[in-house]
């Protein structure tokens, strides 16, 4: 009975019990379902030592309730045990909606749980719509490489389950007007029984990646593409970003020449970003690049080319050459006259 | 010891292009390959035979050339292969795959690891590994990019996850997805490729398997594809030139102000 599900949920991320950035696009995505299916929104989070304070923070960003698994035993992930959670608050509440963020945890749990539930589960979402009557959920995914966009619906199972691609949105924000009066907490009170048979995970260490992850979670990011011409070029476009305060991103093409490394690459294939201020040099904007961009707040591009299809994405679009104009802006910003950098 | 791999036969997507005036996609006479992230479970998967004595068998689910891929697979030095095919299976989602495969596994010898692929290049979703694991009622790791196994079952392995690499050790039975980082696939050698020639691959279909028919092919799959479209991406723009003489510093002025109305974080020097 399709018809007892109902309330949108989103799978909040957390790590040392400190919530991650993609639970608070989840709830931003969540609510804005939530709204217009006219229905409530619920947080769930697994964890051990969550406090309340941590909580609250998804209540004021318009969650009407979280719940919350907190356990010595979910403090690091164990698919089968998060799964077995999961699926045992789907069984009790009926969601109609579940979303979870695209991320290994994500990845891993929502297919998992969805098997047990037998829910339709849609991968890596960019965009995500409600018919605000029948509750169907319209799920939009980059498909064929990024080439094409295709939009998905799971009609008769439920609940209806999709994962949502990190940065593909802004995060939610505290809203006015919300407090901790404005949602409930509910803890889990015990871990379902694990399966007889089934074979839990020890964490024996944990090795911190060495690369900067700085351009995913940057305000600015500026880009660099193949009209750089050579890797000697980009110190230009380096000293500019850090003007500004800017993280630097690249076009694959510009990756594949070995002239900056693959975590700097944005598109389809390397990080999807949605900074405040999107800065394009020399790119194109093919659409594998456009794919990991296209949910930046303002967009900026400088292309010699005034067919160049970033234009058509931009908000404003400078043609001419990267080598005239970057000097020109370091050359303004050293006159004191760039007073948006504050 | 008995290894599954997952395989999955798809589309060359190299040579995926769009036609820019029909807005459709080009398919440049469909050849079929063995998903390139599904060579890397079989390497694993070898590499495990080779120092544990373990058999590996390859399964796939797929139209009846889809045996091609597990010729292929088995070229490279796996024993067994299993194939999946039956006109009631057409239009699976990846909910329906794995619970398909799933009963497949059942019916094979039983088993001490599963390795499938990270996702596949074509539906690219992810998601079979871990429903596989789930239908099996087993335990899973996801992105794993370095397996050692005790000869007792007991193995280490690491996951890649965003901000760096988990280290875990456990027991199976387990279901593995894999990532690039975990071996090098080696290539078919010519014994191989004689003996793939010759090797008998079990097939099996709803005459073996005998599943409800409602959860399995497009009408069991949950999902369902509504429709495919060229992404809309337009904005505003406005333009400015720094194309002759004093125009780039003309453009950049224009620029400051216009980044003025916007909303934009500090943090600049
Ligand atoms: C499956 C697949 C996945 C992909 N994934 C990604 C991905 O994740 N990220 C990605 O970026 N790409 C990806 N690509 C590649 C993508 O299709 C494009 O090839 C790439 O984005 C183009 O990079 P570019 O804009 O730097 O280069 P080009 O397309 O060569 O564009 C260079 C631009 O620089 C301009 N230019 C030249 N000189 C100057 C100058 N002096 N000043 C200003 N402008 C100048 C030119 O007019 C041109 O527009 C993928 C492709 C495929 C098939
Ligand atoms: N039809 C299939 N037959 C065998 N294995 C599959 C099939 N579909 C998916 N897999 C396995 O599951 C992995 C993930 O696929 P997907 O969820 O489709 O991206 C693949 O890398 C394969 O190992």
């Amino acid at each position: 009975m399709k018809e007892a599900f109902s309330g949108i949920w989103i799978i909040a991320g957390q790590r040392d019990g400190e919530l991650l950035r993609i639970s608070f696009e989840l709830i931003a995505r969540g609510l804005e379902l939530a709204r217009k299916r006219n229905t409530s929104l619920t947080a769930v989070v697994f964890g051990a030592g969550m406090t309340n304070k941590e909580l609250y923070r998804l209540i004021r960003c318009g969650a009407d309730r979280v719940i919350v698994a907190d356990f010595p035993e979910l403090d690091k992930f164990d698919l089968e045990l998060h799964a077995a959670c999961l699926t045992a608050l789907i069984n009790e509440y009926k969601p109609e909606v579940v979303l979870a963020g695209a991320t290994t945890t994500g990845r891993s749990l929502a297919p998992y749980a969805a098997m047990n539930v037998h829910a339709g589960l849609t991968a890596d979402c960019t965009g995500l719509d409600i018919d605000p009557e029948s509750g169907l959920l319209i799920q939009t995914r980059p498909a064929a490489g990024g080439n094409i966009m295709a939009s998905i619906k799971s009609p008769s199972c439920r609940p209806q389950m999709a994962t949502l691609r990190p940065h593909s949105c802004l995060p939610a924000e505290p809203l006015k007007g919300r407090g901790e009066s404005s949602g409930v907490i509910l803890r889990m009170k015990q871990l379902p029984p694990s399966p007889e048979g089934r074979n839990t995970v020890k964490h024996i260490g944990f090795c911190p990646l060495s690369e900067d992850f700085g351009i995913q979670d940057a305000e600015k990011v500026v880009v660099v593409g193949r009209g750089i011409k050579k890797a000697d070029n980009l110190k230009l476009v380096f000293d500019f970003a850090k003007r500004i305060g800017a993280a630097v991103g690249a076009t694959r093409e510009v990756v594949d020449r070995g002239w900056m490394s693959y975590p700097h690459q944005i598109g389809l294939s390397g990080k999807t970003i949605s900074p405040r201020l999107y800065m394009a040099f020399g790119v194109s904007g093919s659409i594998q690049h456009l794919a990991g961009m296209r949910t930046a707040e303002t967009v900026v591009a400088v292309n010699t080319d005034p067919e160049a299809q970033i234009f058509s994405i931009a908000d404003f679009g400078i043609t001419g050459s990267l080598f005239d104009v970057i000097p020109a802006l370091i050359g303004e910003i050293n006159a004191g006259n760039a007073t948006w950098i504050k | 010891m008995h290894i599954i791999v997952t395989v999955k036969q798809v589309p060359e997507t190299r040579t995926l292009r769009m036609d820019e005036a029909t807005g459709t996609l080009v398919r440049d006479s469909g050849t079929a390959i063995v998903n390139p992230l599904d060579l890397y479970a079989v390497e694993l998967a070898l590499q495990l035979k080779e120092l544990h004595n373990a058999h590996v068998t390859a399964i796939s689910m797929g139209p009846p050339h889809a045996e091609k891929a597990l010729r292929e697979v088995m070229s490279m030095g796996v024993d067994d292969a299993v194939l999946v095919s039956d006109r009631a299976y057409a239009g699976s989602d990846a909910w329906s795959t794995a619970w398909i495969l799933a009963a497949a596994i059942n019916t094979v010898k039983d088993f001490d690891l599963i390795i499938c692929g990270e996702r596949a290049t074509d539906g690219d979703t992810g998601q079979v590994g871990p429903e596989l694991a789930a239908a099996l009622n087993i335990n899973a790791l996801t992105y794993v990019n370095h397996f050692e196994l005790a000869s007792a079952g007991d193995f280490t392995a690491s996951r890649l996850v965003e901000d760096g690499e988990e280290q875990l050790a456990g027991k199976l039975p387990m279901l593995l997805t894999v990532v690039k980082e975990i071996a090098v696939p080696r290539l078919p050698v010519l014994e191989g490729k004689i003996r793939a020639r010759r090797a008998p691959v079990k097939t099996l279909g709803q005459n073996e398997l005998k599943l409800d028919e409602r959860l399995v092919g497009l009408q069991g799959a949950p999902t369902r594809v509504d429709k495919i479209f060229r992404p809309q991406i337009m904005r505003d723009c406005i333009m400015a030139s720094a194309t002759q003489g004093q125009g780039a510093l003309a453009a950049v002025k224009q620029l400051n102000e216009f980044l003025l109305t916007r909303r934009i974080g500090g943090g600049g020097v």
